[in-house]
């Protein structure tokens, strides 16, 4: 083997090493998770105040995205029938895209920008200035009493969020079919009806369940493995956001497959 | 009783801890000194069991520490203090939801009892009517003295003391140094001091244990660590940068 070849290997095989450490650090700490939770889930008034934080206080911005995503997708679905499709789809075709796939998805993304940083900052600046290693000094233990309340708090608060995304994205569709695409109220609501399934909704609230998950796991693995000072929680943060924000999108795919393919297969 | 016996640790490239032996007699005070960097903070916590050590023996009153379960190092870590360097204070609760939490934690006490006694050992420490403030409003020596009733809040047979006057000013110093005193003789509590402000150390000490290149290097009562000819001691607590003890 020359030289540069042998250098490129040991350069891969180093990060691939790194990256299955990694992996599995965070497979012991979902596992732990799951050992903590029925002690976790006594504290329910951790519980509570994190489904705020996750929930509540993401809801002005998951209605202001999933508006305008209702009204996109009613100005792209009229473009694109252009004359070739009936009128009386639009709604059908709205629902359906909004509940499957841009509920869930775009829900994801936006909390996994907003809830994913501020835990992983939060509990990056806890881990700087010792607070964690107080925790475990009083003799309790870290992972119940932090990440159990954030990540049960948003597998409750995803599917919710994606609930009210998806009405919300339903009806900024009616508003613009109705106002500039010369759909009418029935027409719209027909097609609503014409089309719905319930398994369709039922596999995006599936797919939000994991991707609550998946946010509140990657903001508190990064957060408390924060090193350093004010740059490390920064580092922390990007790197909780933009590991959501890839894996929502992996498992969007996974979970497309195993719901549509086996679980919901006509 | 605390024995420590061959304790190592590698950081790193470093052995940070390369075979420490001490014991830290009940009811005392032993104050750990030593330069920035000798690994004070890492013996500490070994002690409380937040780090593990990679060779060596640690016993907390016959119990040994090292390959304990999460459990039973709980167990131990109950009765156990620690005041840290910048207070680790809970910037999310109030100051009594700080002192509280341990309390609300590992005992069956109500609300009310709570109160009661966050109230006595914010007293304890000089600290009035301060519950309901967040720790982000609280001086450098508040703080810390948020931090040490936080630590007593559970009545613990050890306190640990990470630089407990790093960075206050020489009042505030003496006032930690008066109330590291009066937890010993209030509650009758083993003590562990790590710093490397020798008026503390005089002060509070009952014995002192100079900690260098990872090892114990010194170990005696005050009045024999200002007696004695050891080259590096002497350097040390005169803070002399000339000595057998290199400038980084």
């Amino acid at each position: 083997m020359t030289d540069i070849t042998w250098k490129s290997y040991a350069f891969i095989r180093h990060r691939v090493d790194d990256w299955l450490a990694e992996v599995g650090r965070i497979v012991m700490l979902i596992g732990e998770t799951f050992r903590m939770l029925g002690r976790g889930m006594r504290s329910l008034g951790l519980i509570v105040d994190q489904m705020h934080a996750i929930g509540v206080q993401s809801l002005l911005l998951v209605v202001i995205v999933s508006m305008f995503t209702g009204a996109v997708a009613a100005v792209q679905a009229a473009y694109q029938f252009d004359n070739v499709v009936p009128l009386k789809f639009i709604g059908s075709v709205i629902l359906r895209s909004v509940i499957i796939e841009l509920g869930p998805v775009l829900t994801a993304l936006i909390v996994g920008g907003r809830v994913g940083a501020s835990i992983a900052a939060e509990l990056g600046t806890m881990r700087v200035t010792e607070q964690v290693d107080a925790l475990e000094a009083m003799a309790i233990n870290p992972v119940r009493y932090l990440v159990v309340p954030r990540v049960v708090a948003a597998f409750i608060m995803l599917p919710m969020l994606t609930i009210i995304a998806n009405t919300i994205a339903v009806f900024g569709g009616y508003v613009v079919a109705v106002t500039s695409v010369g759909v009418s109220t029935h027409t719209y609501v027909a097609g609503l009806r014409e089309f719905f399934l319930m398994r369709d909704l039922i596999s995006g609230l599936i797919k939000s369940f994991f991707f609550g998950g998946i946010i509140s796991w990657m903001g508190c693995y990064y957060g408390f493995r924060t090193e350093g000072g004010a740059q490390g929680v920064g580092v922390a943060t990007t790197r909780a956001v933009v590991a959501s924000c890839v894996l929502v999108l992996i498992s969007d795919y996974v979970l497309a497959n195993v719901l549509f393919r086996f679980i919901f297969a006509t | 009783m605390i024995q420590i016996r061959g304790l190592k640790k590698r950081l790193g490239t470093r052995n940070v801890l390369d075979g420490v032996d001490l014991d830290i007699p009940t009811g005392k005070t032993v104050v750990i000194m030593g330069r920035s960097g000798t690994g004070k903070s890492v013996l500490l916590k070994h002690i409380i069991g937040l780090m593990k050590p990679d060779a060596g023996s640690i016993k907390v009153d016959d119990t040994e520490l090292v390959g304990l379960n999460e459990r039973d190092l709980n167990l131990v870590r109950i009765r156990f203090g620690l005041l840290f360097q910048g207070g680790a204070l809970f910037d999310s609760m109030t100051v009594g939801g700080n002192v509280g939490l341990p309390l609300r934690e590992h005992t069956p006490m109500k609300p009310a009892e709570i109160e009661a006694r966050v109230r006595e050992r914010l007293e304890w420490v000089g600290l009035k009517d301060v519950e309901n403030v967040t720790p982000a409003s609280l001086s450098g020596g508040m703080r810390k003295r948020v931090g040490l009733a936080r630590a007593i809040a559970m009545d613990p047979a050890y306190i640990l003391y990470d630089e407990p006057t790093t960075g206050l000013d020489p009042i505030m110093s003496d006032v930690i140094n008066q109330l590291i005193r009066s937890m010993q003789t209030r509650m009758g509590v083993t003590g562990i001091v790590v710093t490397h402000d020798m008026n503390s150390a005089y002060h509070v000490g009952d014995f002192l244990a100079m900690l260098h290149e990872g090892k114990v290097v010194f170990t005696g009562t005050p009045d024999e660590a200002r007696n004695t000819s050891d080259p590096m001691v002497r350097q040390f607590i005169e803070g002399s940068s000339e000595g057998p003890i290199k400038p980084l």
